[in-house]
């Protein structure tokens, strides 16, 4: 049984997570299709960031399957090198690489990793960070860029890769206000561009412009799911109510 | 309307005032010359005779101790090398996922880091061969060699902590990040961690290089002809005179303080510039 591109990117059945004694991830199941934006909102320690990292096996799960283009990522004998370089991640705190230039953090994995030729790598950078609207900036190290700046530049990063599906972890939640805008629209000329993504994000209208299916997690479980207008104006379950109504 | 505190917080921030680097100045010199001299001519005073004074002694004698001196760093910058590559290794070592390697590592690490400095030595000295023949070829183990062997051991295992303390140090997303882009490990070590790791070193290492400089005296007591040794034979040349003590004693202490304060000062210099930047 082989993966064709007509079957869901990334198929999550049954995950269960815990750490130690705390369970965190309580039997959670979804679908990403080519091309899909989906969401994963809710509350703090509802298992959100635990269960995309997951997918890039940065953590481990105990019970279930996650299935990448057809590849069990719940497997001991995993190629991991592999099933990263078609899951890209972008972090919270950006984890950019202090001691190169924003150049050198976009080109360095194409050359190291994927054996690209520099030239090339560093064309492919700089047309990059200017998709990302930093050209000027390829010479500039993360110590000098703002947090929106240092972001994208992230998702420059993870682009360089070529995935086919991008993580995106609360890539907003450490920004400053004036500079989450710049990242969510960066986000939304991906979506637009057909790539596939994964945001676990706590920016609802965000999440209701570009989603195409929202996901409601509370304590390790999918509380309820659908496309963004039926998610927001007709949620059925109570938890999914009470959230929306403290946040909205 | 205006509040009226003392509350620190609530203060203007005073600037702070540049330091020099040194932090010395001439007038430090004085008391420390002031002592020397009036500690010798006191001396020489109460042994009233004829002979050179000390201070004069002493002048005769100082291309012979600078020499002996000389060959305290010549020890100290070996050791200091050789330490660092096994220590850097080791430290490694300790980091490495294979778990047998680590606890291993530790051990040897915890082992030499918490022995005497002496003893490690004394250690190096008596149980370590004169020679070796390795395939038919003597090769000679003379006492400086053994006494960087015995002194390099503690500065390896203190290089183990200072490079495992400093990768530690750095936060978890900087090997997430790796990992996500499909790094693989060693490329993650080399590439991402170690260089950020090496200004985190920098001073630790310096700071370490200078107790070293300073313990290359030990070598004296097991007979390696270092500054302490001569000094002492010095002494006896000139036949054990009590007023001599302080001159010579104190130009040793001069030697190791010129040398060591410096390196001192350029480490907190250091440690200030990373700190803004990190």
């Amino acid at each position: 049984m082989s993966w064709t591109p007509s079957d869901p990117m990334v198929s999550i059945r049954d995950v269960h997570k815990s750490f130690g004694a705390l369970k965190v991830l309580n039997g959670v199941s979804l679908d990403v299709m080519k091309g899909d934006v989906i969401c994963i909102i809710g509350p703090s320690g509802s298992g959100k960031s635990t269960l995309i990292r997951c997918v890039n096996a940065l953590n481990d799960i105990q019970q279930g399957s996650i299935l990448v283009e057809g590849q069990e990522v719940n497997d001991p004998n995993l190629d991991k090198l592999e099933l990263r370089k078609k899951v890209g991640m972008v972090f919270q705190q950006y984890n950019l690489f202090p001691h190169k230039t924003a150049l050198q953090n976009v080109m360095m994995a194409p050359v190291r990793v994927l054996k690209q030729d520099k030239a090339k790598a560093e064309g492919t950078a700089r047309a990059l960070l200017k998709k990302v609207r930093l050209e000027g900036k390829e010479d500039a190290f993360p110590g000098e860029l703002s947090g929106g700046q240092q972001q994208r530049v992230a998702i420059a990063r993870s682009l360089a890769m070529q995935p086919d599906v991008i993580l995106f972890d609360e890539v907003t939640a450490a920004l400053d206000p004036e500079t989450v805008g710049e990242v969510l629209q960066t986000i939304k000329d991906l979506a637009e561009d057909g790539m596939t993504c994964i945001l676990v994000t706590h920016e609802m209208g965000f999440a209701r412009e570009v989603a195409d299916h929202i996901y409601f997690t509370d304590r390790g479980v999918i509380v309820e799911h659908g496309p963004p207008k039926t998610f927001f104006d007709n949620a059925q379950d109570p938890r999914t109510k009470e959230f929306l109504s403290q946040i909205l | 309307m205006t509040y009226k505190t003392d509350l620190p917080v609530m203060m203007p921030v005073a600037p702070r005032q540049p330091e020099p680097f040194l932090r010395l100045s001439l007038w430090h010199a004085v008391p420390i010359a002031a002592l020397t001299i009036i500690a010798a001519s006191l001396a020489f005073a109460a042994a009233d005779d004829t002979r050179l004074s000390p201070l004069a002694v002493l002048a005769n004698w100082i291309p012979l101790l600078l020499q002996g001196f000389v060959f305290n760093l010549a020890i100290s910058v070996s050791a200091m090398a050789l330490g660092t590559v096994v220590g850097a290794m080791l430290g490694l070592g300790q980091i490495s996922p294979i778990r047998l390697m680590s606890s291993s590592s530790w051990f040897v690490t915890q082992f030499f880091r918490n022995a005497p400095w002496l003893v490690l030595l004394f250690f190096a000295m008596f149980l370590l061969p004169f020679e070796v023949s390795i395939f038919g070829l003597k090769i000679p183990f003379p006492d400086w060699f053994k006494a960087i062997l015995g002194l390099s051991l503690p500065v390896m295992a203190n290089v183990s902590e200072i490079v495992r303390g400093a990768v530690r140090s750095l936060p978890s997303g900087q090997w997430e990040a790796a990992e996500s882009l499909a790094y693989t490990r060693g490329q993650t070590l080399w590439l991402v961690i170690l260089p950020q790791c090496v200004k985190r070193m920098l001073p630790p290492w310096m700071n370490l290089y200078s107790i070293l400089t300073m313990a290359t005296v030990l070598a004296s007591i097991v007979g390696v002809s270092e500054v302490m040794t001569l000094t002492g034979r010095a002494l006896s040349a000139e036949g054990g005179r009590p007023e001599l003590l302080a001159p010579f004693y104190g130009f040793v202490l001069l030697l190791f303080f010129a040398y060591c304060y410096p390196i001192a000062r350029f480490t907190v210099h250091l440690e200030k510039k990373f700190a803004v930047i990190t």
